[in-house]
């Protein structure tokens, strides 16, 4: 046999063999020899018919897009709606877990027992140093709170078996708004009068998916105005620029915030009460989508690129700097300014009688902001501002209301930001400082609770007056309160983690590596450029500078001498 | 006939010839490594924060420097073994302290240098002895701690918490301030020769005026002319 005809019949009996293969795959079992039903039969009975098997349970489906179903054909969303508890009403009708799934996650219940930290934390039971605390105020916090069940003149409670509000979250028409389920007092309720009907019907035909508006209709306003609490979120996020935020860029990836807080049965990856601020995990397998709201979750955790000598040394950062380090190197950039100091001590003032705002900031949008305001004390705000830097171990220890605090430190922490360098799950990250001087309770030395809303006569915000408020306040809570105010210097720390400016605006080397180090106050850490050696540096440079002085005056000698030796042979 | 092989023809006692004895490659590498040395403490004191050359630039600099450093270092560590040259480093203390007192006096008085400069021993006792150190700790702790420092991105993880990158920076910085005095003496003694710059001349052009012996120059005639000027 030639080796040319070796080659074809290799090739023809492979095709053959293969062409045997599939057609065996394709259809099961060889054809039956045809010879007579009785074979056929008996056949059959030595090869039962399988049980369909069970659909394995949990199974990825990868991302879906498009949709099969459109609301404004839904009989139930026709209407008419007399408030957005019917509107609920019909949205659980077809989406029957919703309801549940929701009532199970912080956003519902305000309430999370850390794991980590064993504390129970989350809005019901933490104070922080903005409006100080949610509990007692409910009626003004449920303008975020989704909670649906209360209606004017009932008491708001978290307890109470009711409705989610599913379109503040899924409303796509801009058409729909919260508002306190109660009143509050005359110098309040003015806020939200006046605003235009919600087209109900027309709101519920077009939900979609949770879009930047739709999150930050809340999350923009923490802490109660626009970019007050965080710093890295606010209305300019709405619609961003690159050079703002590279993933929600309108003229980017156009990021929605569940791009990245992937979300599973309503629950929303990414809250503060339990960030991953070390995710040595990465991206997951091919195509997986992690619940996680990291950066490593999409771009891994040797994102830089390579092969380069200072790809591969960026890298290595990774395990001691967080992404956010170096990828936000300001924030609060997006012409909306944050707060960054308030006094509680100077709330109260009167003018003529009542309550009173001065607007002596303009931010970068051009709008301006209180540097006063009667009901809250006085405001310092901020814009381009350089994050903090802390070691970060993902968990926070809070000061919580029955615990005794040492008021003689110069700043209480509300929250103790957890880690340090010795610890390889720590990294360094940014955080916006907020620094103000809240009442506490000055003989028990404990936080309070202040009662500012409402339209009773003990609510901060309508009588001014501090000392019954924080009584109310205390008295519903039934905390002890020794009736003696003084007012304390706190600071609160929250991770900076949105504003991702673009790469080439990321930090360069030497804003840390240098004597004039953004992370100079970080402490723990060998940092080329800006760690010195202390003595051994005196050692180096007096060694020099002796070795420099011996040369100048051997040399200086022998040229006094005009004598060179005889140099060698 | 040349005045030095009409010497030897009479039979006279070493005469004094022009020899090259640095050749193409030392030169090389001594120039090279000279150049490698300079950048790399220029760039290296920027990365400490000494010097104020743009910290990135500094660090890519430096570590290509380096690189190449030791390339020029595996290279002419081959040519030690091979050519023997190595030898040339192996300390003779028993005139150690008589070159010390020379630099440190007779140089001033005018005394004779009391070594004298062979085709076999090119340096003296105190020169191979400072080259020895040069060759054997400053240079090892320099591109041992600088190797190991380079690939910092294959244990960084390991690291975390640890001191050994402070420990591997102590050492590589400890080092270089070690280098760069060697360095400032070194360069300072290139001008005890005969003229300022002598030392300096005799290594850009590798010739220089040594006795030989018989037996030297009859084998540079033989073997290796061109070395002969």
């Amino acid at each position: 046999m030639t080796p040319r005809a070796m080659v074809l019949t290799c090739v023809g009996l492979f095709f053959l063999l293969a062409g045997y293969g599939m057609a065996g795959d394709r259809f099961g079992t060889p054809e039956l020899p045809v010879s007579g039903a009785g074979e056929a039969k008996k056949y059959q009975e030595a090869h039962p018919p399988k049980p369909p098997e069970p659909p394995v349970t949990g199974q990825q489906s990868g991302p879906m897009f498009g949709k099969t179903a459109d609301h404004t054909k839904f009989e139930a969303l026709k209407g008419p709606f007399a408030n957005n508890f019917e509107v609920s009403a019909a949205c659980v009708g077809c989406h029957t877990e919703a309801e549940a799934q929701i009532k199970k996650t912080i956003h519902w219940t305000w309430d999370y027992i850390s794991p980590r930290t064993g504390q129970r934390v989350g809005k019901e039971n933490v104070i922080n140093n903005f409006c100080t605390n949610a509990k007692n105020n409910e009626g003004m916090c449920a303008s975020c709170h989704i909670g649906n069940g209360v209606r004017e003149g009932e008491e708001y409670t978290f307890q109470k078996e009711s409705s989610v509000d599913c379109l503040v979250c899924h409303d796509r028409t801009a058409g729909y708004y919260r508002t306190p389920p109660t009143k509050g007092n005359a110098v309040c309720a003015t806020m939200f009068e006046g605003l235009p009907p919600i087209d109900y019907p027309h709101v519920a035909q077009n939900v979609g998916l949770p879009g930047r508006e739709n999150c930050g209709s809340c999350h923009f306003f923490g802490g109660g105005g626009d970019g007050v609490k965080h710093g890295d979120l606010d209305t300019s996020l709405k619609n961003p620029p690159k050079e703002l935020d590279v993933h929600m860029a309108t003229d980017g990836a156009n990021f929605a915030c569940t791009r990245c807080h992937v979300t599973k049965h309503h629950a929303i990856a990414g809250s503060h009460y339990e960030m991953v601020a070390h995710d040595e995990h990465g991206v997951g397998g091919p195509g997986e989508l992690r619940q996680a709201a990291t950066c490593e979750s999409c771009h891994g955790t040797e994102p830089h690129p390579k092969p380069s000598l200072i790809g591969y040394q960026l890298d290595a950062h990774a395990a001691r700097i967080a992404c956010q380090t170096c990828h936000i190197p300001e924030f609060a950039r997006g012409g909306v300014a944050t707060m960054t100091d308030w006094d509680w001590e100077t709330a109260g003032k009167l003018l003529d009688g009542a309550g009173y705002y001065e607007e002596e900031y303009t931010q970068g949008n051009g709008e301006h902001r209180h540097t006063y305001w009667s009901i809250k004390g006085s405001f310092v705000w901020g814009e381009n501002l350089t994050p903090t830097y802390k070691w970060f171990n993902g968990d926070m220890r809070y000061t919580m209301p029955t615990e005794q605090i040492d008021d003689s430190q110069p700043v209480v922490p509300i929250n103790d930001v957890l880690g340090d360098a010795s610890d390889p799950g720590s990294r360094i990250w940014p955080f916006k400082e907020m620094h103000t001087r809240i009442p506490y309770d000055a003989g028990n030395k404990t936080l309070v609770y202040n009662h500012l809303w409402g339209d009773d006569d003990a609510a901060f915000w309508g009588n001014f007056d501090i000392a019954k408020s924080i009584e109310a306040g205390m008295e519903i809570e039934q905390r002890p309160f020794s009736g003696e105010i003084g007012f304390l210097p706190t600071v609160s720390n929250w991770p900076i983690t949105h504003m991702v400016a673009p790469k080439d605006a990321a930090l360069d080397c030497s804003a840390c590596h240098a004597r004039d180090s953004r992370l100079a106050k970080v402490a723990g850490v060998y940092m080329p450029g800006f760690s010195r050696f202390g003595w051994l540096e005196t050692l180096g440079l007096a060694g020099l500078g002796l070795t420099l002085l011996g040369v100048v005056l051997h040399g200086g000698l022998r040229i006094a001498l005009r004598s060179n030796g005889k140099g060698e042979e | 006939m040349t005045d030095a092989t009409e010497a030897e023809f009479r039979g006279e006692d070493e005469p004094k010839r022009t020899v090259m004895i640095y050749t193409a490659y030392e030169r090389f590498w001594h120039w090279s490594q000279a150049l490698l040395i300079f950048i790399l403490a220029l760039t290296g004191f920027s990365v400490h924060g000494l010097l104020p050359m743009d910290y990135r630039l500094a660090v890519l600099i430096h570590s290509y420097a380096a690189i190449a450093l030791i390339l020029l270092w595996v290279f002419t560590t081959f040519w030690h073994f091979t050519t023997n040259q190595w030898r040339q480093y192996l300390p003779k203390l028993s005139s150690l302290w008589e070159v010390i007192r020379f630099y440190a006096w007779g140089i001033l008085t005018g005394a004779p240098h009391p070594y004298t400069k062979s085709l076999k021993r090119k340096q003296n006792a105190l020169q191979s002895l400072a080259y020895l150190t040069f060759m054997v700790i400053i240079g090892p702790a320099l591109w041992a701690s600088g190797i190991v420092y380079i690939l910092f991105p294959l244990w960084a993880k390991l690291a975390a918490g640890t001191i050994a990158l402070p420990l591997l920076a102590f050492i590589h910085t400890a080092a270089a301030y070690m280098m760069v005095i060697f360095v400032l003496i070194h360069v300072y003694m290139t001008t005890t020769g005969k003229t300022a710059f002598h030392y300096i001349k005799t290594m850009i052009t590798g010739y220089d005026t040594i006795p030989l012996s018989k037996a030297q120059a009859a084998y540079l005639r033989e073997q290796e002319p061109n070395r002969l000027k």
